[in-house]
């Protein structure tokens, strides 16, 4: 089982809480997918509103492991201020650290992420990087004191699945021992099972079930996915070929021309 | 004096932190918070003197991805 800073999850989903129809239906998803970690936020709120509070509660009721995030976040100062705060009302050390660097495609700001991740991990937290499948980045991060990278599989949102598996099975070759979640882009099950194939630990969505039009459904089937492609890479798969290679012996075929 | 809660001009008579926010109405509330810019603890608020046009962020628990 893969080790996140020693949290061992059976299950190799974590979702993301944000966009569901309603709270209900995201309480739904995640006890029909068998999630143990949901990532959440924090946000302004004014003293006399109370959603803030509510959504809190509810997530305390599912018995979740919480994976904060800094989404939005554009600075090193912003970032780093956030964590804090979340560490705070979260009670954990876990922050999912996000730097965005470009609004378009929301892609990261890796020199701003290696330096947040600094600060962070020299405090004391235990800091999962949203970065990209850049093996030097993740050295970096690594050497910042993370001990788990999540590479984007596509642009947040976007659906598109793994746009450069050559990058993200790369990035798994180079770091044989340390916990990687594709975080991001994911849009179907299918994606889910190809990066689980790659041999990656895990996988962060959110979009992809809570804009489903059954998102426990989805939920499930993301789940079923994710188990699939890890047993799949346990098995070992086989290298794909040009050329035919028969699957029924030749030998002994009887003669009828 | 004036604060800027959230981004949002308010009046309130309190000195410190912690006296704000309970006139704001967050007692008992999980929330946050943040001064020009800078995390500030739960445990210190009491400690934190305000002056006229400090930025005070307060925050909650929030659905994310």
């Amino acid at each position: 089982m893969a080790s996140f800073y020693g949290f061992e999850p059976k299950s190799r989903l974590f979702l993301g809480t944000a966009q569901y129809p309603s709270p209900a239906i995201l309480a739904d998803a995640v006890r029909a997918s068998g999630v143990e970690v949901v990532t959440v936020s924090l946000r302004r709120e004014a003293g006399e509103g109370a959603a803030g509070q509510a959504f809190w509660s509810l997530v305390k009721e599912l018995g979740v492991r919480v994976l904060p995030n800094t989404a939005g976040c554009h600075s090193v100062k912003e970032a780093v201020t956030t964590a804090q705060m979340a560490r705070e009302v979260f009670g954990t050390n876990w922050i999912k650290l996000e730097v965005i660097g470009e609004d378009d495609t929301l892609q990261p700001d890796v020199v701003g992420l290696i330096e947040a991740a600094r600060i962070l991990s020299a405090d004391g937290f235990e800091v999962f990087p949203y970065t990209t499948e850049d093996i030097v980045v993740g050295g970096r991060l690594l050497d910042a004191g993370c001990e788990v990278l999540m590479p984007w599989g596509a642009p947040i949102g976007s659906g598109r699945g793994l746009n450069n598996p050559y990058g993200l099975r790369t990035m798994r070759q180079h770091f044989p021992g340390i916990p990687l979640v594709v975080d991001a882009g994911i849009g179907l099950p299918s994606h889910a099972a190809h990066a689980m194939e790659l041999g990656y630990d895990g996988i962060l969505l959110n979009t992809a079930v809570a804009r489903a039009g059954d998102p426990a459904l989805m939920a499930r089937a993301f789940a079923s996915a994710i188990e699939a492609g890890r047993q799949a890479f346990e098995a070992q798969p086989i290298e794909a070929r040009d050329m035919a290679a028969p699957s029924t012996p030749v030998m002994g075929k009887a003669f009828l021309s | 004096m004036t604060l800027l809660l959230n981004g949002e001009p308010r009046q309130v008579a309190a000195d410190t932190l912690a006296e704000a926010l309970a006139e704001l109405g967050y007692a008992g509330k999980v929330v946050a918070t943040a001064v020009n810019g800078d995390f500030v603890a739960s445990r210190l608020r009491e400690t934190v003197r305000l002056v006229d046009g400090d930025r005070i962020e307060v925050v909650a628990p929030m659905q994310g991805g």
